[in-house]
């Protein structure tokens, strides 16, 4: 074993712990914070496996951004302080799919592989990246920005109830218009 | 390097966050394990780039770039479904939410979008 494979296996040990935690615990905000832990330990996977600029964004997407975007959400929705009961369904069904899932892909993986050794390529800096994304995969890179701009707009549509429903009242019943806009804007 | 190490921790985490999507409620926990599961498929993707030679170079780094921005926009989207969600009814159990419904008329649902307000 390399030192490449001990830092694989301790990376991927704390990723898999900090997981379980994430779809076991009680609290929601440490559930949040687990994912933190557990998305760290993955770009540290990425730093090792030679992808550097993968590593980068998901630092700075996924813990910057992401992590963030769904503690905000935790906070606007309900914000409990302690443990909260109320969180899983009964869940054999969910053990049952979800352990055969992970199961059977270990087994496949492991028989696909099976302690085989390969070297490590040269590593994904952004200038090498940045050639293949700009030379062979323009098409789905922009459409990739079409969809953004969609997700966005999407997004803005969602959460603005009195888009949709503004232009037909405008006339009849201005009155409720008024009244309905400070709980839009919140 | 062995690639089994990691495409083992790709193949538990997949399990894990099938199982967080079938086994929580709250709908922001839900989000988490798709989370783990697109953390997951990213993973094998930039593992399968060191064990199979393309003919085009880090393509796999690449398509793992494409499903990191595809995240941000389900979870920018599913963020603003879940929060419409909670002003409607007032709770994020994704159980709580009736999946057949009678459509209301546009004039029965004014007071519904009002409700958590006045409450608040």
């Amino acid at each position: 074993m390399t030192g490449a494979d001990v830092l694989l296996l301790a990376l991927g040990a704390v990723a898999v712990g900090a997981g379980v935690l994430v779809v076991t615990t009680k609290h929601l905000v440490r559930a949040g914070l687990y994912l933190v832990v557990c998305l760290g330990a993955l770009a540290g996977d990425f730093l090792v496996l030679s992808a550097e600029l993968v590593a980068w964004v998901q630092v700075l997407i996924y813990v910057g951004a992401v992590v963030v975007l769904l503690l905000f959400a935790v906070m606007l929705t309900r914000a409990p302080i302690g443990a909260s009961d109320d969180l899983d369904r009964p869940g054999w069904p969910a053990a049952l799919i979800g352990g055969g899932a992970g199961l059977g892909l270990t087994a496949l993986l492991v028989d696909a592989y099976r302690w085989s050794t390969v070297t490590l390529p040269s590593a994904g800096t952004a200038e090498r990246l940045g050639e293949q994304i700009f030379q062979s995969w323009v098409l789905p890179f922009e459409v990739l920005s079409v969809l953004l701009l969609s997700a966005l707009v999407g997004a803005i549509v969602l959460s603005r109830p009195d888009i949709g429903r503004a232009a037909p009242q405008r006339d009849s019943t201005a009155g409720d218009l008024v009244d309905s806009e400070p709980g839009g804007r919140r | 390097m062995r690639p089994v190490i990691p495409y083992v921790t790709a193949a538990l985490l997949f399990g894990l966050g099938v199982y967080g999507v079938l086994r929580r409620r709250n709908a922001v926990l839900v989000l988490m394990s798709v989370e783990l599961m697109l953390n997951a498929v990213n993973l094998i993707l930039v593992t399968a780039d060191t064990t199979a030679r393309a003919v085009l170079p880090h393509s796999g780094q690449v398509f793992a770039l494409f499903v990191i921005v595809l995240a941000a926009a389900e979870i920018g989207v599913g963020l603003a479904i879940v929060l419409q969600l909670y002003r409607l009814r007032a709770t994020v159990a994704v159980d709580d939410v009736p999946l057949t419904e009678l459509p209301d008329p546009v004039g029965g649902r004014e007071p519904a979008v009002g409700d958590p307000e006045v409450g608040r």
